[in-house]
């Protein structure tokens, strides 16, 4: 990736900062509403929480960025679009109509904001920042976010980057407020691989593809239409992604670095390896592998390619996926009658049941946080998906639909995607297939836009 | 006789599936003649002489039936289809040379892991009774497109009941 250097941005003579992450921007509706209590209890904050349900989104004045030359101010005026449509989707933040605001990007640039501007058209926080052309080419932007009621800068820093790295700076930014206020990471700085489709139903053609979390830099990673690609997973240390591959008719597990679209078999076996996933090191991949009708769990170490069999029951086990600190793996399996999800150590030891609600369950998928597990639950005809805990309990159904599968996490562990197919009928008209994005509360369920139908979407980690 | 005029009708299905593009699955459940356009015969004569099949080719062979169904979630054979695979061991044995691919597919109301392994399961079990019928190993390969690759469309359990199977195709 393009390199991005950064470091804090100090206030302006005369103002306060206030870097402490212990400290959140303030204000959920009523509360900041009471206004002469804001603007002297700095104290006194309140968090967007987004733990519970839907909080009150935040408003939030994002100015165009300052440019000097049009080229400049071109740019500026597209990161804010980026750094705003961030912010809007995340469901926790209201921008305000740019048409609005009163105090223009070059008085921003030229001196501190005017406070009274912004609480006038009730903007609780403000963004602005600058960007600037450097002799080497490169380009220096700056940002700011303020608490529009207690006079201060909450977050503000300098980046140096190539001018075509306009785009993820914008992202950076974006986290960086996101994690101000809300105290949990961002992940607007991340991509998405998931399969593109097209075509009829028995004949699908699918395609390996990327794009930026919010559907920019698409391309496709595969253009052999006439093999079968499915289930990429990224890899949580690289821009590697595992995915499984029908080339030449012989479904086996690959490994693909996205940025050089180099591809390599994981292992040659007389079965059908599938279910592949990385182990939080990015050193292993665990996968499912089927003979004679017996699939099981094996773990490969990708620089050894020492191979190693977990589990040995005559049923299915399929789709593993390790617990972030990699000591537990939790997979699906119908060595009861049904199925269910399971945990087990590591090595294959201790295989315990987790699940026990009503119908069946699969595709699970630890989150990065290690708190949950997000799966796909099949009941009375439905498709759901749904979190509980390892341990099994506190299950809540977040989606349901007549088929949806296949969920992914946010790297901060706090938004769900997966995607969603509509019934076909006997024209082979509908099977509409999308990507679709929740939180973890439920709330703020949205379509991903993309070129052609969607499926298996995979999260990348916060691009480093 | 009965032979002749079946294989003159499934030609001509075949014949007629070519030229309107998507298809449905053929008969599969039903009376034996199951068609896949997709894969015409390998050595077939020219369309015009309304031929059969040559003996031992992939359009010879869908002439018995092709494929088996299954239950939903399940891949135990049904005793209807114990008769049909039995038929496929009959006509290898009369085709020493020819091997089989049997695919193992399922419908679309299950996750698309959990098919691949499934399909897998069917393709097995249908081969296993093949080779206890003395069919050697070596002349079936089997592999799973899970719910990749429905013979029939529609979300409806007819549509459902038709993908669910194991379907043979001769390499």
């Amino acid at each position: 990736m393009m390199t991005l250097s950064s470091r804090p941005l100090s206030p302006p003579a005369g103002f306060s900062a206030d870097w402490s992450m212990g400290r959140r921007l303030v204000l959920t509706g009523g509360v900041a509403a009471f206004w002469g209590f804001s603007q002297k209890m700095a104290a006194a904050e309140i968090r967007i929480d987004i733990t519970r349900g839907q909080p009150q989104p935040l408003p939030v004045a994002v100015s165009t960025f300052f440019g000097a030359t049009p080229e400049e101010a071109q740019v500026g005026a597209d990161m804010a679009r980026v750094v705003t449509a961030d912010l809007e989707r995340s469901g926790l933040f209201r921008p305000l109509d740019p048409r609005a605001f009163i105090q223009t990007p070059a008085a921003l640039k030229a001196a501190p904001p005017r406070f009274p501007d912004w609480r006038q058209i009730n903007a609780q926080a403000l963004v602005h920042g600058n960007g600037e052309g450097q002799r080497d080419g490169r380009v220096k932007v700056e940002f700011r976010l303020w608490d529009v009621f207690v006079d201060q800068q909450m977050a503000g820093s300098v980046f140096t980057t190539p001018a075509s790295n306009w785009r993820r700076v914008a992202h950076v930014i974006a986290d960086a407020i996101y994690k101000r206020v809300t105290g949990e990471d961002g992940y607007f700085d991340t991509r998405v691989v998931y399969v593109s489709e097209r075509g009829p139903q028995q004949r699908r053609l699918k395609r390996l593809a990327i794009m930026d979390q919010d559907g920019a830099n698409h391309k496709f990673l595969t253009t052999d239409e006439r093999f079968l690609v499915l289930t990429p997973r990224f890899s949580p240390t690289s821009q590697e992604i595992t995915y499984l591959s029908y080339v030449n008719n012989r479904p086996r597990v690959y490994v693909m670095d996205v940025d050089t679209a180099r591809q390599e078999v994981v292992g040659d076996f007389p079965g059908i390896t599938f279910a592949p996933r990385f182990s939080p090191d990015g050193n292993r991949v665990v996968l499912s592998l089927s003979e004679d009708g017996d699939t099981r769990i094996y773990v490969m170490d990708l620089r050894t390619k020492a191979f190693s069999r977990l589990t040995s029951s005559t049923a299915i086990d399929t789709s593993p996926c390790f617990a972030p600190d990699g000591r537990q793996i939790v997979f699906n399996s119908d060595r009861g009658g049904s199925q269910q999800l399971y945990v087990m150590e590591a090595n294959g030891a201790d295989v315990r049941r987790i699940s026990f609600g009503a119908g069946k369950y699969a595709t699970p998928v630890w989150s990065p946080r290690g708190d949950l597990i997000a799966f796909t639950k099949i009941t009375e005809g439905k498709f759901y998906i749904g979190v509980m805990r390892p341990d099994g309990s506190g299950e809540r159904l977040l989606t349901e639909s007549f088929l949806v599968e296949g969920p992914t996490w946010a790297p901060n562990g706090r938004v769900i995607m997966y995607f969603r197919q509509e019934r076909t009928n006997e024209r082979g008209q509908g099977g509409r297939t999308r990507l679709y994005s929740i939180d973890l509360t439920g709330d703020n369920e949205r379509e991903i836009n993309t070129p052609e139908d969607a499926s298996d979407p995979a999260w990348s980690p916060l691009i480093p | 006789m009965r032979s002749k005029v079946l294989s003159l009708i499934a030609l001509g299905l075949l014949l007629a599936a070519c030229q309107t593009a998507p298809q449905q699955g053929g008969a599969a459940g039903g009376a034996g003649a199951a068609v896949q356009p997709a894969a015409p015969p390998t050595s077939a004569a020219p369309a015009t002489t309304l031929n059969a099949p040559a003996p031992g080719s992939r359009g010879d062979f869908e002439l018995i039936g092709d494929r088996v169904l299954f239950d939903f979630d399940k891949s135990d054979l049904r005793p209807e289809y114990r008769a049909r695979i039995e038929r496929w061991a009959d006509w290898l044995k009369r085709y020493p040379n020819v091997r089989l691919t049997i695919e193992g597919h399922c419908d679309e109301r299950g996750t698309r892991e959990y098919n691949i392994a499934l399909g897998d399961r069917r393709a097995n079990a249908a081969k296993r009774y093949l080779v206890s019928l003395g069919i050697d190993t070596n002349r079936v390969t089997t592999i799973s497109y899970g719910k990749e690759r429905p013979a029939v469309v529609g979300s409806n359990e007819s549509a459902w009941q038709q993908n669910r199977r194991g379907q043979a195709v001769v390499n």
